[in-house]
């Protein structure tokens, strides 16, 4: 079956897709977008997390057909995602998110690569290197995704809200420790910037 | 495989009759998993993400019609006042992103005696709303589960929504597991107060082959907090009386071994959760509210 639906901003078409096909399989096999990561396929790791419809969700428990028509953002779209949402005022208040009508009307700019190679970071990824909070890298990616999102929602977290919202993200390497440096360096820097 | 993608709960119901092999997916969290591993091939996907309405829900005089792929996110969010059982149990379930897909519509049509939802939706008392294009019916919670990983859906029909009561006293829900995201539970114990009744109901999770009750547990609780006009007097539950109830409520279990715990374990700490979910309940009903938050 065909399946339409917009990735980063830009509508695409994947064609010949399995009616059993996860969304993740279609995302880094079929469209080229291999940095949402392919582990547990059980929803158990979270390191396939992207936002379908600005909700953040493993995409390996998402079947291909059921994002007919809808928006996906994956860790490659991200740093044009917070850029954007910044230029838009953001989320300094708090009670916010991304609606549907917001994140239709988004779109990404053309980067250096497909895959986003060689564009800027954003302050959730910045925030990581900066922390030291990526060694293998492999969960990463889905990690940036949800934090990125807690932050949107939740500006000013709690290390339990930080906990809370990684809870369903994975790491074999770092301990974590890292981790909850990174997102909080993340949101003391948002916190200053506003 | 085909993908069946109906625009409308009628279109569905359609679908369903024409297709009785169809298997539903909404949050896909259980689905999707048993299709990545290859435990099953269904012959029709019917995806329901397009049906609006499922996603809705009506707070009513009695009971909450709770649209059945709610997901949990939205139950924790907006109906912690009308169903403060299920909102603890929603708050269990896995992870933010899988509480952000599935909803209870799934947990019931799974019917897997783990399922978190089971336990506070038997506490509180429910019924399922299921149709098919023959019509609607509403099936009592206590009759929908049949056995393991079985209820009593007929082949053409869909879960349009779960109506749960409103609780009209303090809930509580307790899970065992290893730790507290990302766990399929060891064993899981709901009970509500039921004050305008006078009545207690629970709902055991994962120790037997179906949710259950534990009836005789509750009649014997209810009879002794009559007896000693506990609803009116507001004393504290005698403790004896809290131990025969968890007593009761052990063996109500019918577990198994497993890889996640063994069956006296397993009877051993619903009787644990029987006894701690009556003490904050009844602590609250008090009005001492020293333990009116859920420990999920």
């Amino acid at each position: 079956m065909r399946v339409n639906f917009t990735v980063n901003g830009r509508p695409q078409e994947a064609d010949d897709v399995w009616e059993g096909e996860s969304l993740l399989y279609v995302l880094r096999e079929r469209l080229g977008l291999p940095g949402s990561k392919n582990a547990c396929e059980q929803g158990e790791c979270g390191s396939c997390t992207v936002r379908l419809d600005g909700v953040p969700v493993c995409s390996c428990l998402v079947a291909a057909g059921q994002v007919e028509g809808r928006e996906v953002v994956t860790v490659e779209g991200l740093a044009e995602f917070a850029k954007q949402r910044a230029e838009h005022g953001g989320c300094a208040t708090g009670s916010c998110g991304t609606s549907l009508d917001e994140a239709r009307r988004w779109e990404s700019k053309p980067q250096d690569s497909h895959t986003g190679e060689g564009g800027e970071l954003s302050p959730i990824q910045q925030a990581f290197i900066d922390a030291g909070a990526v060694q293998c890298g492999f969960c990463t990616p889905g990690l940036l995704v949800a934090a990125d999102e807690m932050l949107e929602r939740n500006p000013t977290p709690t290390d339990a809200d930080i906990r809370e919202a990684l809870s369903g993200n994975l790491c074999r390497c770092t301990g974590y420790e890292k981790i909850m440096d990174a997102v909080r360096l993340a949101a003391a820097r948002q916190s200053e910037a506003v | 495989m085909d993908f069946l993608r109906p625009a409308s709960w009628e279109e569905a119901l359609a679908a369903k009759a024409e297709h009785p092999t169809a298997v539903p997916i909404a949050g896909g969290t259980d689905v999707m998993v048993e299709i990545n591993f290859d435990h099953r091939r269904p012959e029709y996907l019917l995806d329901l993400n397009r049906v609006g309405e499922l996603s809705e829900w009506e707070v009513g005089e009695e009971s909450v019609r709770l649209g059945a792929s709610v997901p949990y996110t939205r139950i924790m969010e907006n109906l912690r006042g009308e169903l403060p059982g299920l909102a603890l149990a929603s708050h269990t379930v896995a992870s933010p992103q899988i509480r952000n897909r599935g909803g209870v519509g799934g947990n019931l049509g799974t019917a897997s005696p783990a399922g978190d939802a089971h336990p506070a939706l038997l506490a509180a008392g429910a019924e399922v709303e299921a149709e098919s294009v023959r019509g609607t019916r509403l099936i009592p919670i206590d009759a929908f589960y049949t056995g393991v990983k079985r209820n009593a859906l007929a082949p053409d029909e869909l879960i349009r929504a779960v109506h749960i009561k409103k609780a009209d006293g303090p809930q509580q829900y307790s899970k065992v597991g290893t730790r507290n995201a990302m766990v399929i539970a060891v064993c899981a114990f709901g009970l509500a107060l039921h004050p305008e009744t006078r009545t207690v109901r629970t709902g055991i999770g994962s120790a037997a082959p179906t949710p259950v009750r534990a009836k005789a547990a509750e009649e014997f609780l209810n009879a002794a907090l009559d007896e000693g006009g506990f609803w009116d007097n507001g004393k504290i539950i005698t403790p004896s009386v809290a131990k025969q109830f968890a007593d009761l409520c052990s063996a109500a279990c019918n577990p198994i071994d497993d890889v996640r715990g063994t069956a006296s374990y397993r009877r051993h700490a619903v009787g644990i959760m029987a006894r701690r979910t009556l003490t904050w309940t009844w602590e609250s009903y008090r009005g001492t509210a020293a333990h009116t938050e859920g420990v999920a």
